[in-house]
């Protein structure tokens, strides 16, 4: 991993995921490491995304790094005409390490290829977010102290969602079950189909909540954006469908963790946040120790 | 059946004959091969009888030759193509469009949020061949299907 960019979640393997996940709970309980003195770290967020971006800048302060950098492209040569590849270009030889968001698909692996430093991949559009995927899979090793053989729910928008695409991905190495909850229109593409019935991993369809539910070890929602709908009928129609709902969550497994990506809009409602199943502001926090083990394993700090 | 063919479309002395294209991407071929720039006697036929491929489409160029690249950049539109290197009227050497492994710069990605779409980067594609091709990009990862691809002019 060292030197090595981090794009897609497929850039790494199932050993290498797993070293992640390992080094993250070294992270979590030391948190606090001078391992980053002297390293400059440039965050390009060419479009706001104030969670990952404050979860990355955290890492590196605790990490003892320092951080240079834009929050939106509007206050970056970029309004000026700058192409992708210049800023990349110069960005590289001020500092250690690039974690880049932008609107553009494909534009962190471009990124990687002009780059001296290692570009760290904070979301590509529509496309990838490995660092996400990464702090999902130790959410659910640290719930559930495995990441085999679980069944796993996923809900809500799994036609677009990359957090759920990519996960998908990545927990394919460890045998799970996966049920899918979506709206007809929303549900997950073929190709990810043809993916897992290829490797002959069991999934399962549903258009809406039931009592398998009870069935699950771990429920990840998603958000269902309103853009998604050209009618907005029916985006009022659907919406309250895949809302999950405290008195839902009776029959679930004593094991069963509720994660979201977040942020959150009303697909879990606040009654859920006091129940103890509920993990997704843990699973954020996760985020930190995730980027800090990222950062350390690529830039080869002991 | 040789005879035929020869009656519809002249032969060549020297140079190289393309058989087996599918009529309707003849005029890609001609592009993909960049054929517009060509200098000597170029003459093509479309719409011939073909068993196998229904209606095909047969370019004969004089005093050109191709290398393997230029060949394997068929595989986009006439991957059951094949050529016929000719000297002094006969055919001296025969060649197929073989799969290649990545393609690059000849091709759209069909994603319009791709960062190939948007700035001056090259495409680059991993090749999946599996009755049609299609066209993983390897920067947003978007597949282009077969009836979607557009070639770059």
């Amino acid at each position: 991993m060292k030197n090595r960019s981090l794009v897609s979640i497929e850039d790494y393997s199932k050993e290498e995921i797993l070293r992640i996940l390992e080094l993250s709970e070294y992270f979590e309980n030391n948190q606090n490491q001078k391992l980053l003195e002297n390293k400059v770290v440039a965050m390009l967020f060419y479009e706001p995304s104030t969670r990952t971006r404050l979860s990355f800048e955290s890492a590196v302060n605790r990490l003892g790094g320092r951080v240079i950098g834009f929050s939106d492209a509007g206050s970056s040569s970029v309004s000026k005409g700058e192409s992708l590849k210049d800023t990349i270009q110069t960005v590289s030889k001020y500092s250690d390490l690039i974690v880049m968001r932008h609107p553009l698909e494909g534009a962190a692996r471009f990124a990687s290829e002009v780059s001296d430093v290692p570009v760290i991949n904070a979301g590509d559009g529509a496309n990838q977010h490995p660092t996400q995927t990464l702090l999902d899979l130790y959410s659910i090793l640290k719930t559930q102290g495995t990441l085999n053989d679980l069944n796993i729910f996923l809900v809500g928008d799994l036609k677009y969602g990359r957090t759920v695409h990519s996960l998908l991905i990545a927990l394919s190495h460890f045998n799970p079950v996966f049920n899918f909850i979506a709206h007809p229109r929303l549900q997950i593409p073929n190709e990810y189909k043809i993916y897992l019935n290829e490797l002959g991993i069991k999934y399962y369809e549903h258009t809406e909540f039931s009592s398998i539910i009870s069935k699950a070890d771990i429920i990840y929602m998603t958000r269902v954006q309103r853009e998604r709908f050209t009618d907005p009928v029916e985006y009022e129609k659907i919406k309250d469908v895949y809302v999950l709902k405290n008195s839902m969550l009776d029959n679930t497994k004593p094991n069963m963790r509720i994660l979201h990506p977040l942020p959150r809009v009303n697909e879990i409602d606040i009654d859920v946040d006091d129940n103890p199943k509920a993990y997704y502001f843990t699973q954020a926090k996760n985020g930190v120790y995730t980027r800090q083990a990222i950062i350390a394993s690529i830039l080869e700090l002991n | 059946m040789k005879e035929e063919k020869t009656l519809q479309v002249n032969a060549i002395k020297d140079g190289t004959v393309i058989d087996h294209i599918p009529a309707k991407n003849l005029f890609k071929v001609i592009k993909v091969l960049n054929l517009g720039t060509l200098i000597d006697t170029v003459t093509f036929g479309s719409n011939l009888e073909s068993k196998k491929l229904g209606k095909k489409a047969i370019i004969k160029m004089s005093n050109k030759y191709f290398d393997d690249e230029e060949i394997n950049k068929l595989i986009l539109v006439a991957p059951q193509a094949r050529l016929n290197i000719i000297k002094d009227y006969q055919v001296v050497e025969k060649k197929q469009v073989k799969v290649p492994e990545t393609i690059l710069g000849i091709a759209k990605c069909v994603n319009p949020k791709c960062i190939t779409n948007n700035e001056n980067v090259l495409t680059k594609f991993k090749v999946m061949y599996n009755k049609s091709v299609d066209l993983k990009c390897l920067y947003c990862e978007k597949i282009t299907d077969q009836d979607h691809i557009v070639i770059n002019s």
